[in-house]
């Protein structure tokens, strides 16, 4: 390589450190000359592949004289009416609720300060605590049970089945009827099928939670699958080959081969089985609506109740518990926040292969 | 050894064809049972119906005036609402997502982490305060609610919007700024049609949630006048459902048929709509 290439082969590296979108803003700048380029800062004015012309380009510059300072012109337009919303949607009950959490209060107006008791009194609460254990069950339970058959249905779904577009459309249907109409159908089907044993789906706790992972498994199989095919379909053919030279049979191809490489969408929906079912409540509420409850400790407990129900039905016994059901539900954003956290984390990884 | 082969994937079809069977099998049974007489879904709510059960239409007439509030008005509620929560959503939300991603400033930074932030806080942390607000700002109407579902539904739409607008290249933009075209002009002639496809899955995605919510209308709206599909549902069921079951199974294939029929039609949007919503959560 002559001395001269190894020039240009420098000053091609610098040129491409450069963020793709200046290099196609400067390449657009100067439209009919391909390939002329000012390598901004370099101090030698130089340009790159043809050596022609010279032009100071700076890229931010011209996106903010451009686009940007007209745009923020018309800011009541573009952004106002979004964020008025948002603030009467979101932000100001989101401060409120933390607000209320530390008061006892029957409507915000008439809330007087008592600091820590709310939260005492909602850790203290027997319902709380036995829907946290009975959300925590529920969630293993549905994480596991939805994972490996959406994943069984998506694996052979994508082994070039007859009619799978049919199968695919089918599992994913139950997807887009809202969780108090599928918690009706169910609780009709299940009282039913139940009635044959002469009882009922309100009977016992053990027929409520079972029914309600059948619902959930029901529902969100479908979903998973869809990300399941995706994952399943971008697993790099050669390796496939490549261990079926090697004499690998189906077992070892899908153990070695697919599920490594199916690894992120396995992370993302472990993560959303796992927020969803913590945030379950239309399904719930619809299929036993807590029931059966049963007296513990001198209080009330719903036996079936995941935990966003209970926030739900603690505001509903009396005035007095409005701050203790207000303590529940930070407590609850807090916990959906970490796990929803850590999902991001999981996803962002995913992301990037995109 | 092909022919082991074919008889395997026979057999997976059969598999498959089973398995879609049980999975459309509560629909089902809530489409036979529609057209059973009460004392017959009672009886046995698996069996088919017969002369002696088969009642026709009868439910579905019963089930229009069902728990002294016509079927149809909650129909109607539900469809304004979603219709025009949905398009204050895509418009307002594409309009400020094209903001904060060209500007940049310090607000519109401030503005998205507030949204990425209000994506993981849950329902049940601002229903009462955010019923109460309602109430006081007399946003308690099916009229007025669209305005609560844009604020409580800017979060996720701003997001996914942002993304798809990141990725647009600007030099379009820069393009038309240079022959004086304006911001507005730029954006609605420009940039909301490169959207498009990022607006079809976002819309699906608010439909199906603002459709299928429950707790919010019925926190939010006066329930004596105003229902909506979710809530006429959870309400049948808890006073009416064990009075007459055919009626209420006739209310619930009502409500789910144009759901079915709307996905059928356009299911590849759909469901790429919904994954593309999935990896964000």
């Amino acid at each position: 390589m002559s001395p001269a290439q190894i020039e240009m082969w420098g000053r091609m590296e610098e040129w491409l450190r450069f963020p793709l979108r200046e290099r196609a803003a400067a390449c657009s700048f100067f439209p009919g000359l391909p390939g002329h380029f000012h390598v901004r800062g370099s101090g030698k004015e130089g340009l790159i592949f043809l050596l022609k012309k010279k032009k100071k380009y700076d890229g931010s510059s011209v996106n903010s004289m451009l686009i940007r300072r007209p745009i923020q012109r018309w800011f009541p337009l573009f952004i106002l009416p979004t964020f008025l919303c948002f603030a009467i949607g979101f932000i100001w009950p989101f401060l409120q609720g933390i607000y209320l959490s530390f008061c006892n209060f029957n409507t915000p107006r008439d809330a007087t300060w008592v600091g820590f008791s709310n939260y005492v009194k909602a850790f203290g609460d027997a319902g709380f605590q036995h829907a946290f254990w009975n959300t925590a069950a529920f969630a293993v339970v549905s994480i596991v049970l939805i994972n490996v058959l959406a994943f069984a249905i998506a694996y052979f779904l994508t082994q070039g089945l007859r009619g799978s577009n049919v199968f695919r459309t089918v599992f994913f249907m139950p997807n887009l009827i809202g969780g108090v109409v599928l918690g009706y159908i169910w609780s009709m089907i299940f009282d039913a099928v139940l009635k044959g044993y002469s009882t009922y789906l309100t009977a016992n706790a053990t027929y409520g939670f079972w029914g309600l992972v059948i619902l959930v498994a029901w529902q969100q199989i479908g979903y998973m699958m869809i990300i399941y095919i995706a994952g399943l379909q971008a697993v790099p053919e050669d390796m496939m080959e490549a261990a079926k030279i090697d004499g690998a049979d189906k077992w070892q191809t899908l153990w070695k081969v697919t599920i490594p490489n199916v690894m992120p969408s396995i992370t993302i929906c472990t993560f959303l089985t796992l927020t969803n079912s913590f945030k379950l409540f239309d399904q719930n509420l619809a299929l036993t609506g807590g029931a059966p409850s049963v007296m513990m400790d001198g209080a009330k407990v719903n036996m079936t109740e995941l935990l966003a129900l209970n926030i739900y039905s603690t505001y509903n016994i009396s005035k007095n518990w409005h701050g203790a059901a207000q303590a529940k539900a930070v407590v609850f954003f807090i916990l959906v926040a970490v796990l929803a956290i850590a999902q991001q984390t999981a996803t962002r990884s995913r992301e990037v292969q995109q | 050894m092909k022919k082991q082969a074919k008889t395997g994937a026979t057999v997976f079809t059969i598999v498959f064809i089973l398995l879609c069977l049980v999975w459309i099998m509560p629909i089902f049974e809530v489409l036979i049972n529609s057209f059973k007489s009460n004392n017959a879904i009672n009886l046995d709510a698996f069996a088919l119906p017969d002369s002696e059960s088969f009642v026709g239409f009868d439910n579905y007439a019963k089930g229009m005036t069902f728990g002294n509030y016509p079927f149809l008005k909650s129909v109607g509620f539900s469809v304004f609402i979603t219709v025009v929560s949905v398009i204050l959503i895509l418009l307002f939300t594409s309009m400020s997502a094209w903001y904060i991603s060209r500007v940049n400033s310090r607000f519109a930074r401030f503005f998205y982490y507030l949204c990425l932030f209000s994506m993981i806080v849950p329902f049940q942390m601002v229903m009462f305060t955010l019923s109460s607000t309602a109430d006081a700002l007399k946003l308690n109407t099916p009229w007025t609610i669209p305005i609560i579902y844009l604020g409580f539904g800017a979060g996720l739409a701003i997001f996914m919007f942002s993304g798809f607008v990141k990725s647009l290249p600007l030099e379009i933009e820069e393009a038309a700024a240079i022959d004086g075209c304006g911001p507005v002009r730029t954006f609605f002639l420009i940039v909301l049609p490169m959207l498009k496809p990022s607006l079809i899955s976002v819309g699906i995605l608010e439909t199906m949630w603002v459709w299928n919510d429950y707790l919010l209308p019925y926190l939010v709206l006066d329930r004596t006048k105003y229902m909506t599909i979710p809530i006429h549902v959870q309400y049948l069921k808890g006073s009416y459902g064990s009075v007459d079951l055919g009626a209420t199974m006739a209310v619930i294939m009502l409500s789910i048929i144009p759901i079915i029929v709307v996905y059928l039609l356009c299911q590849k949007h759909i469901i790429k709509g919904v994954a593309a919503g999935a990896v964000k959560g």
